[in-house]
């Protein structure tokens, strides 16, 4: 296995060398393979149903001959039955002909739809299994273009390859057949034909490659360039970057014709270069067989119906150089696709997890280093304890390792060394679902999922009624403004939340967590963009949260969570105003704690927090 | 959204794009018409040829010139075929590649309250999937319609000249197959408008599920979004099966009626035949015929539904290429003489297009004097950010205006506009390119490479965005999507430095030290100080400490500004004010009794 391919990396190559391109293309196959497999019966039955109906369109032609050559003179003879029967068969075999085309049409878009179901949604599930780390190397544009336009390609394949494939195999064999037994030595000929048509297609396959290679990384790029200029419009507007977008864009999409202009010619080569070699077969059997002809060996009658049949041979030829077309494009695509789902989480889930349903939420470092993949060490050993139901604030400077801490409770990163604990559960060991009922962070970017401010809110706690939903809002003092909105709680908030402003973005995703009543909340600068009413109002709402009291208590309708010692808080927050209220303060500095006790005793002793508590006391005024 | 227009009028919208390639186009139909004939030819060419000059003991030349007519006959049909391509290709693809980058261009231009009612996956879905499907209609679809069609009408031409009663039978199946085709029309375009649509759709959702990644992975929630992706994808499927259903139907009648029609016409032929009223020979070259007409009238189905996705492709384009861009420049614009960067609202009004009843800033009435730093104050949703957005003329005021030195906003063309007006907005947005080309987005482009080098050491500097030199490229590290990852606060400082570095007369930031720890806030604010000394700048405050920074506060409440002054007159007079800004200090005790005791401690040790 050459590594230089494995997953997503050298996905923007495509000249690859011949190891490289092998692994890639077995990578693909097989994910084609593992589409068909679940379908397989499906498969067959397209495949049965183009070959009746082939046979059922042959059966036509041989009725009409049946009809003038028996039908008529008996007629004549004053027999009307065989011309009843050459009738009736003729309507039943056009019933069967067109139910069958029917039938493997209406099959081949249930095939079709059956695998890209499939693929979307592994594709889906995969890119959320993948961990940040990864996210935050391969855009969102980029993912886009994997389940858009490569998923295209393999559905033009699906759609038009199956049944055109099975039936022009059908009836070049069937046509062989004939010529073999009418003439062996036509047989050899027509069979010799195919010696240059594989050379042929090996040639194209091996150019074909590299164009469709090249037509997908450059779409790729064609789609996270147009996402990045739609999501980011108001900025490009703003500094007028239109133009020099547009020109980027123009030589982007000039790229993109190239390459498809590229694999078109290349077929535009190859398909009448079938055309041609089966042309001058017929040329060549019309050669030996009219000289045969002039010796007396082989009546003419013979020559004629000889390349008539080599001829006919070649007429599926078009189709299949198009399904061989589209194989080719499909099989690039899906060599991005499925190296796509080659990547491997980092943050896995556990092979035999251990059940916490409901964690009273005490926290343990121990000792715990971290490093992104092989860069340099953020967190150098770091043991800590943090009891169930303290509120605990962390404070440093940007880029000391505050949001790498509270990711690593979240569980967005996994540890290098040591181990966190949850109750003393590892959190590795725990499933998805318990850790994420018991822990829950809040970040700065409150993002908002098209669909309603209720649903946006319930996605806290999707089982949530409407009444909690509620008041998770009023908890957070988001009541009001949402009630103001034009349709109060089904509101559609839009496009990545364009009519609620950043600080009600920021309280929407407070009433989340709020509904969502985890054993720990962590906030990630969760405030910043709050006015100071609203953070005062948030800050109620949280303290009652912590405790466990309010509304956030007496509708908890987690049976564990009245234990009375309230929440694990982490909070992040550079207004100290948030941390002044927390029971314990960390200052981190370098991946380090370097000062640990509550508010009042860290400025006592005059350190790191005294000084900022001074800086900010002093922004107040 | 979807109206529903015939296929003629939407179709006749590409003319404009496709008629320079017109003659190409007719080119490549009579290639694929020539090649087409070659196809029939040849058989008859052997026919004759074996029938003729083939016969035992029969000269060796014969034999040589039939193989070569049938060698050259042969290689003039693949020719054609390769012409064809030849023909069409590189137009298409170039009218196909005009199209996409109209749009973009024309999707660049239109406002940003398109933008929020559009999601990016279906503006995405028109830019590749349905230009992408137009192409190959054009190159393949359009073409092989117009050569099906005539292909038909000459067999039935030719059907006529050989039995005309047989001839009646066979069009006789026209007729229902016309009707059917009508409805088939209708219906199968609405299937394809919609799957068109679900699958911009879907692609919104794949979107959002990335972009919203960090939520979902944080409530643990990405089994719910796989769901509702999963339902939508199944729509989606429903949709095309359905769509394949009607095709299927439709290939159905196309394949059993004319069929039918032969099966009549070979009963009532061989009964004519019987009684001499046909000879056998137009019988069977009747048959042969009809046999040839029958493939093409059966591949129509899959032809006319390719037309038609074609045309809700057509429409679907056309449906964002319509929406008229509002904000425009006007044909004369205009610029003040002196550019000094008093900024005025005059009794301004906003409301969102869709919701005119609930205006979101009412009366607005502001002057700001040149150079002077003016915050802006007010709760969540009181409109700041709104009113933010109407000075570069993001959005558009419906009531009111504003102006600059006197100038309404309306009267400058907007990119002379967009460059007097410089914004920082709360919600980052990097490009996806270097440090340097972000910071330097917005900057005067003249002027030799070491004022620009000048130009973004000092907008970093006052930005406090240090870091970027110790970037493992330094300020040329590639950032944004596609580059490295930045926390939000440097984030906000490299957007921050970007407003900064364009140098604008009229400056306008949104809460841009959100993201800051207390620490830089108070450097930034410093610096920022001295840089705005001379630039008039409009800027959303939530904390005292960003107050500080302007000369004048006004208050918004409510979509009203309800008091202009500083910041000491405001709080001495203003309770609002008081309310909204006033330190937490001030907030009710019960809350946390730690926090008083807190407080006690600290003062002991003040003293």
């Amino acid at each position: 296995m050459s590594s230089a391919t494995f997953g997503t990396a050298n996905e923007d190559n495509a000249h690859l060398t011949r190891t490289e391109s092998k692994a890639v293309r077995r990578r693909s196959l097989a994910l084609l393979g593992s589409l068909i497999r679940p379908v397989r019966a499906r498969f067959w039955l397209t495949i049965g149903a183009v070959v009746l109906s082939q046979a059922a369109r042959v059966a036509g032609p041989a009725l009409i001959a049946f009809g003038i050559d028996h039908a008529l003179p008996a007629l004549r003879a004053g027999n009307s039955l065989p011309l009843a029967f050459a009738g009736v068969a003729y309507l039943a075999a056009a019933a069967a002909t067109a139910g069958l085309t029917a039938l493997y049409v209406t099959s081949t878009a249930r095939l079709s739809q059956a695998m890209l179901l499939d693929l979307r949604v592994r594709v889906f599930r995969h890119t959320q299994r993948l961990s940040l780390e990864f996210h935050e190397k391969y855009t969102s544009g980029r993912i886009i273009a994997r389940q858009t336009s490569d998923l295209e390609a393999l559905r033009e394949l699906l759609d038009s390859g199956v049944s055109s494939l099975a039936s022009g195999l059908l009836f070049m064999a069937f046509t062989a057949i004939t010529v073999f037994a009418l003439d062996w030595r036509t047989g050899v000929l027509v069979l010799a034909a195919g010696v240059p048509m594989y050379f042929l297609a090996r040639w194209y396959q091996k150019h074909s490659q590299i164009a469709f290679r090249e037509s997908r990384v450059v779409s790729a790029r064609l789609i996270v360039h147009f996402v990045e200029t739609m999501t980011g419009i108001r900025a490009v507007k703003a500094f007028r970057k239109e133009r020099e977008n547009a020109a980027r864009y123009a030589e982007l999409s000039e790229d993109y014709r190239r390459a498809t202009v590229r694999s078109i010619n290349l077929n535009g080569i190859f398909q009448p270069g079938l055309v041609l070699i089966g042309n001058v077969c017929v040329a060549v059997v019309l050669l030996t067989g009219g000289f045969r002809v002039l010796s007396g060996e082989l009546a003419v009658g013979v020559l004629l119906a000889l390349i008539l049949s080599t001829k006919r041979f070649f007429q599926p030829v078009d189709q299949m150089a198009m399904f061989y077309n589209s194989f080719q494009s499909a099989q690039a695509a899906l060599e991005k696709v499925s190296g796509l789902l080659e990547e491997i989480p980092t943050v896995r889930p556990p092979q035999t997890p251990v059940a916490l349903p409901y964690a009273r939420g005490s926290i343990d470092f121990n000792g715990v280093e971290f490093r992104y993949g092989d860069g340099p060490v953020i967190i150098p050993r770091l043991d800590l304890h943090i009891p169930a139901g303290q509120t605990v604030a962390l404070v440093g400077q940007t880029g000391a390792g505050k949001s790498t801490l509270a990711k690593l409770i979240a569980r967005f990163y996994d540890v290098s060394a040591g181990s966190v604990t949850l109750d003393g559960v590892d959190l590795r060991q725990l499933t998805t679902e318990d850790l994420r009922r018991n822990v829950v962070m809040v970040t700065q970017e409150a993002f908002l999922f098209s669909g309603s401010v209720a649903d946006n809110i319930a996605l806290g706690r999707p089982e949530a009624s409407r009444e909690e939903i509620e008041d998770a809002a009023r908890a957070v003092g988001a009541h009001a403004f949402i009630t103001e909105l034009p349709d109060g709680y089904d509101t559609d908030v839009n496009k990545r939340g364009g009519r609620v402003s950043a600080g009600q973005r920021q309280l929407i995703s407070f009433a989340r967590a709020f509904l969502a009543r985890p054993a720990v909340l962590i906030l990630d600068e969760a405030t910043s963009s709050l006015d100071i009413p609203s953070e005062r109002m948030v800050q109620q709402g949280l303290a009652g949260l912590l405790r466990g009291t309010r509304e956030a208590g007496t509708r908890d309708t987690n049976p564990a969570g009245t234990h009375g010692a309230g929440r694990t808080a982490l909070i992040i927050a550079h207004r100290l105003s948030t941390v002044e209220t927390a029971d314990r303060v960390l200052v981190v500095h370098d991946g380090r704690v370097v000062e640990d006790g509550t508010p009042g005793q860290l400025i006592g002793d005059g350190g790191a927090f005294a000084r900022l508590h001074g800086a900010w006391k002093d922004s107040l005024v | 959204m979807a109206k529903q227009t015939s296929f003629f009028t939407s179709i006749s919208r590409l003319y404009p794009h496709v008629r320079p390639i017109l003659p190409r186009l007719v080119m490549g139909l009579l290639s694929a018409l020539l090649a087409s004939l070659m196809a029939l030819a040849i058989p008859q060419v052997l026919r004759v040829l074996v029938n003729e000059s083939l016969k035992p003991g029969g000269s060796a030349e014969a034999v040589w010139t039939a193989s070569l007519v049938i060698l050259l006959l042969g290689i003039a049909e693949a020719g054609l075929v390769a012409l064809r391509r030849q023909f069409v290709i590189n137009p298409a693809t170039t009218v196909e590649t005009r199209m996409r980058v109209s749009l973009y261009g024309h999707l660049q231009d239109l406002t940003v309250s398109f933008h929020d009612r559009w999601g990016s996956g279906q503006l995405l879905s028109r830019a590749m999937t349905d230009l992408n499907f137009l192409r190959r209609w054009m190159a393949f679809g359009a073409i092989m319609l117009v050569v099906t069609t005539l292909t038909v009408v000459i067999g039935v031409a030719v059907m006529f000249s050989m039995s005309w009663q047989l001839a009646l039978i066979f069009l006789a199946a026209a007729v229902p197959i016309m009707i059917y085709g009508f409805r088939f029309r209708t219906r199968f375009s609405k299937v394809a408008r919609r799957s068109q649509d679900q699958a911009g759709d879907l692609a919104t959702t794949v979107e959002e599920s990335v972009h919203g990644i960090r939520v979902l992975k944080a409530f643990g929630r990405s089994q719910e979004a796989l769901e509702n992706f999963n339902e939508q994808a199944q729509e989606l499927r429903q949709t095309e099966i359905a769509k394949a259903k009607h095709l299927a139907t439709f290939s159905l009648v196309v394949t059993l009626l004319p069929e039918l029609a032969l099966g009549a016409g070979l009963v009532v032929g061989i009964m004519l035949a019987s009684t001499d009223q046909l000879s056998i020979g137009s019988l069977v070259a009747f048959f042969a015929t009809a046999a040839v007409v029958a493939a093409p009238v059966e591949f129509c189905g899959m032809l006319l539904a390719m037309a038609l996705t074609a045309k809700s492709a057509v429409d679907r384009h056309f449906e964002v290429m319509d929406a008229r861009n509002t904000i425009t420049s006007p044909d004369k614009p205009r610029r003040p003489a002196e550019l000094k960067g008093a900024l005025s609202f005059h009794d301004a009004s906003f409301a969102f297009e869709d919701a005119p009843d609930k205006p979101i800033l009412k009366n607005i009435s502001l002057d700001i004097r040149p150079g002077e730093t003016m915050a802006l104050v007010g709760i969540t949703g009181s409109g700041k950010s709104a009113l933010l957005q109407l000075v570069p003329r993001l959005y558009e005021v419906t009531g009111g205006a504003i102006t600059i030195d006197g100038v309404d906003l309306r009267e400058f063309s907007v990119e002379d506009l967009r460059t007097v007006v410089a914004v920082a907005f709360e919600d980052t947005t990097l490009f996806s390119s270097s440090v340097r080309d972000n910071v330097l987005l917005g900057a005067p482009d003249a002027g030799p490479a070491d004022s620009r080098d000048a130009a973004l050491e000092e907008a970093l500097d006052v930005a406090q965005a240090h870091f970027a030199y110790s970037l493992p490229d330094g300020v040329d590290t590639l950032i944004g999507e596609e580059g490295l990852s930045l926390s939000g606060g440097q984030r906000q400082r490299i957007a921050l430095a970007r407003a900064i570095a364009a140098k604008p007369a009229v400056l306008v930031l949104d809460d841009p030290l959100s993201a800051l720890d207390v620490n830089t806030e108070v450097l930034v604010e410093a610096r920022l100080r001295e840089v705005l000394a001379d630039t008039t700048t409009l800027i959303v405050a939530h904390r005292p400490s960003t107050v500080a920074l302007a000369d004048r506060v006004a208050l918004l409440e409510d979509g009203r500004i309800t008091a202009v002054g500083t910041h000491t007159e405001l709080l001495a007079t203003n309770s609002h004010y008081r309310y909204v800004i006033a330190s937490l200090d001030t907030e009710p005790r019960d809350l946390d009794s730690e926090l008083s005791a807190f407080e006690d401690r600290s003062e002991e040790i003040s003293r």
